[in-house]
């Protein structure tokens, strides 16, 4: 898209105005929608403490006069949008709009709370619960991709590794062996891509895609045909939430992120090691050489085609943990399709967060929190259908990409063969 | 250097000999452009008839019999006629056999007939009977029409290096305006409501396909993950609108019926219509608009090497937007042949598994309009047939799903097929560009 950069003083010029009157339109919005749609003298109370175990602090919950917090934040939102004309905020740009992001969504929870409570505790809870599985498969997006194959599969992964997990768990009677099953069947699917890609040089994403409409047969085949009237087979349990001590009785932070069940504290150790591994290692450094010039990486004598095997395998094995988790670690059983497109927004999630496991974590906050957030207007009946609460994750996964846009860049040998001569 | 002036591609012309020597197989640093564009059009003479039909018949045949291999291991009694192999390896491979007979005996019957109930339909001279001995093939084209429709959708997309994912979501959107043409205006003759619905299918299908294309081309998303997360919404959407007064009708999730429907071609007691002549028609269309205009030759150009075609003055983003609107377009019309036949009303999961159906097709096809076409009958006969089977013996029809993903990657990676068969490859073995990483 080279051809097509204007000139750098223009185009941002450009965008600052835009981002300018965004920021200012959300403010307008905020006001009139959030602020006049609550009646006066109305309290939203949000709760801050969760319903079972005590903290150190009992904090006490937060009630905001509904219209009043909405003038209020529409007043900031449209203050930092009279900044950005006057004066921009420059290379800040970006933070001010996630920041404006936030505000908007943080009156649309005080209005939906209106004359209501919300525990936003249970929504902090849910989005990280609910980014588990898309975090997973963003890993393993970022794992593969680090080194030039591009996984389109993992959906794939995600819902053999859910049902292998399920089944073995069931059979031997054991979470811990579905755990290990689910990740095996991940890095052997993982295989089976790196095979098709690195031996057989197929287009990658015709790969990840015939990889997946073999996942959605087999899956709905071995179910229909053995689970459907064999119960026992299908009945795994769950992992159950273990608060660690001390850390998990911290207000707010303790329990969302220490009272938790395997596969969330499995989910941080993945997400720092793959990011101290990735960029802090020469391990790392080799991953990264390969997937941005194999040939440079094979002069200095790394070995291409092993290290791209076994990195995608071991994304493989990544995204398999994430596939155990809606068996073993949400649902309890195997559903036909109960993945549904999660392996893909974690792809989503990788591009937003720049092929870097942090940033993937962090983009998959975003969905959770989306995902989470229309669960919970479901059940708050704030007059918007249930079907249009239910795309928000998928709009916000269109959004992202589409925002991410060509800012973020992918490996530069991502999707490409190496042949050695 | 105008579009027009460049010569059409050899591709459709067998007699044409390939101009340029093709690129050695291996070639993997940056392609010159003419040979690129070889490549992707002009498959060398000597070769195309082992590619276009040798491979993938063999890939069809080892993708059934590793299916085969599937049914025995989840048949209980080959199971347990296995567990005792070695007291009685005659009893495994009887069960076995008996096994994947009946299933794909019921497969075959289910897809194009019985044999025996058709020659003695012809014997006992009764029309009737002879027509019900032919509704397995009847069932067959009546599947495949959607087919061709979502296959060509999808191939579009690939001539133009796009991967068009959304045909399920198109679908949807595609009978959602369909329908509303179909039952709001009860009084209109025959025909031209029929055109109308077919239009308003194509619209509402553009509708939903330009939306991924205008984000590719103007912010970079990757269409195959906005088509995906489009097919999600468009299901919500087509479930929200059923709870509305306007479409449903009582409590059910059910959209009123449409009003008009395509004829019978062979009388009512067989559901084969006139939807594949349509069908037909369309694959013909975009057969002439690929290889015999400019616009089709921008597509494939596009598709071929964006930066060469923007250096010889083509709008790759422009172009982009236009394929995927007329790809998105034609799955809606497969919408619209949908509610004009086999299902009037539009209900949740209408469109469930026709549009990855279509994505097999478009790569067996090799997305060629003809290709597309014989994939789309191999298809509907093997779904068709599943559903026969899945009755009869109880096999799940998922297992054609399953049996599917094999015929592709057997289709996609040649070299697979090759290394079984000890089929020599000969001249060039050069690839097809299908879709894009992320980058491009």
């Amino acid at each position: 898209m080279r051809a097509e950069t204007l000139p750098a003083t223009t185009r941002t010029g450009k965008r600052a105005r835009v981002l300018g009157i965004v920021f200012i339109l959300t403010g307008v919005l905020i006001a009139v929608v959030f602020g006049l749609g609550a009646q006066a003298g109305v309290d939203s109370r949000l709760g801050l403490n969760p319903a079972r175990n005590e903290t150190f602090i009992v904090l006490p919950d937060l009630v905001l006069p509904s219209a009043g917090t909405a003038y209020a934040l529409a007043t900031v939102c449209m203050f930092l949008g009279g900044v950005q004309l006057a004066r921009g905020f420059r290379t800040r740009a970006n933070l001010v709009l996630g920041i404006v992001a936030l505000i908007f969504v943080f009156a649309f929870l005080v209005w939906a709370a209106r004359d209501r409570s919300l525990s936003l505790l249970g929504m902090f809870q849910s989005t990280l619960l609910r980014s588990v599985p898309i975090t997973f498969g963003a890993l393993a997006g970022v794992l593969c991709e680090r080194v030039g194959v591009i996984n389109i599969a993992i959906e794939g992964m995600l819902l053999l590794a859910a049902f292998a997990a399920a089944v073995s768990a069931s059979v031997v009677g054991s979470l811990w062996v579905g755990l290990l099953v689910g990740a095996v069947v991940g890095g052997f699917v993982a295989w089976i891509l790196a095979v098709l890609s690195i031996r057989y040089r197929i287009d990658q994403i015709i790969g990840g895609t015939v990889i997946n409409i073999f996942a959605l047969g087999m899956t709905g085949y071995l179910s229909i045909q053995f689970l459907q009237n064999n119960a026992a087979l299908n009945d795994p349990g769950r992992f159950q939430n273990v608060a660690i001590p001390g850390l998990s009785q911290l207000p707010i932070l303790g329990p969302v992120l220490f009272d938790q069940n395997i596969f969330v504290y499995l989910l941080f150790a993945i997400v720092a090691a793959s990011y101290v591994g990735l960029f802090r290692t020469r391990w790392g450094l080799r991953v990264r050489a390969v997937g941005e010039h194999p040939l440079a990486a094979d002069t200095v004598g790394i070995r291409v085609l092993f290290t791209r095997y076994r990195n995608v395998i071991l994304g493989g094995v990544v995204a398999g943990i994430g596939g155990a988790y809606f068996t073993l670690g949400a649902v309890g059983r195997f559903e036909p399709g109960m993945t549904a497109g999660r392996g893909f927004i974690g792809l989503a999630a990788m591009i937003f967060g720049g092929w870097n496991p942090v940033g993937a974590f962090g983009a998959a906050l975003v969905f959770g929190f989306a995902d989470s957030l229309q669960v919970k207007l479901n059940i708050l009946q704030v007059g918007i259908p249930q079907e249009f609460l239910g795309m928000a994750p998928y709009l916000v996964t269109i959004a992202i990409v589409a925002g991410a846009g060509r800012r973020v860049r992918p490996p530069a040998a991502d999707g490409k063969p190496y042949i050695k001569d | 250097m105008g579009d027009t002036q460049l010569p059409p591609s050899a591709e459709d012309d067998p007699n044409a000999s390939p101009t340029r020597t093709p690129a050695p197989p291996d070639e993997v640093a940056e392609p010159d452009i003419p040979a690129a564009v070889d490549e992707l059009f002009a498959t060398p003479q000597r070769t195309r008839r082992s590619r276009t039909v040798l491979l993938p018949a063999l890939a069809v045949l080892t993708a059934l019999a590793l299916g085969g291999l599937l049914i025995i291991f989840t048949n209980q009694e080959a199971l347990q006629a296995w567990a005792g192999f070695f007291r009685d390896p005659v009893r495994a491979l009887s069960t076995s056999w008996t096994a994947v007979w009946a299933a794909y005996y019921a497969l075959f019957s289910g897809a194009l007939g019985s044999p025996s109930e058709i020659v003695r339909a012809i014997g006992s001279g009764d029309l009737a009977q002879f027509r019900s001995s032919l509704a397995p093939i009847s069932e067959t084209v009546v599947t495949a029409t959607p087919l061709i429709l979502v296959g060509l959708s999808v191939a579009i997309g690939f001539r133009a290096g796009l991967f068009n994912i959304g045909g399920e979501g198109q679908m949807n959107t595609g009978a959602l305006v369909a329908s509303a043409a179909g039952f709001s205006f009860p009084g209109l003759p025959g025909p031209v409501h029929l055109v109308l619905v077919l239009v308003a299918g194509f619209t509402g299908g553009a509708l939903w396909g330009a939306i991924p294309g205008f984000l590719k081309a103007k912010t970079g998303a990757h269409e195959v993950i906005t088509t995906i997360m489009l097919n999600f919404v468009a299901v919500s959407l087509v479930l929200y609108v059923l709870s509305t007064h306007f479409y449903g009708q009582q409590a059910e999730p059910v959209a009123k019926p449409v009003k008009v429907s395509y004829p019978h071609l062979f009388g009512s007691s067989l559901r084969i219509h006139f939807g594949i002549f349509v069908a037909l028609a369309v694959a013909a269309a975009v057969a002439w608009l690929l290889n015999r205009t400019t616009v089709g030759f921008r597509f494939r150009a596009v598709g071929a090497n964006p930066d060469a075609a923007r250096a010889a003055g083509m709008s790759p983003s422009r172009t982009t937007i236009l394929v995927m609107t007329l790809a998105g377009g034609i799955a809606g019309l497969a919408g619209s042949n949908q509610l004009l036949s086999v299902t009037p009303s539009l209900l949740p999961g209408f469109a469930s598994g026709i549009g990855f159906d279509g994505i097999a097709i478009a790569l067996l096809g090799r997305a060629r309009p003809a290709g597309v076409v014989a994939a789309a009958f191999l298809f509907g006969a093997l779904r068709a047939g599943g559903r026969t089977m899945q009755v009869v013996t109880q096999v799940p029809s998922d297992i054609i799903t399953v049996i599917q993903a094999l015929v592709i990657v057997f289709v996609a990676a040649p070299a697979l097929v090759r290394a079984i068969y000890r089929v020599k490859a000969r001249g060039v073995t050069g690839r097809d560009t299908f879709a894009k990483g992320w980058g491009a």
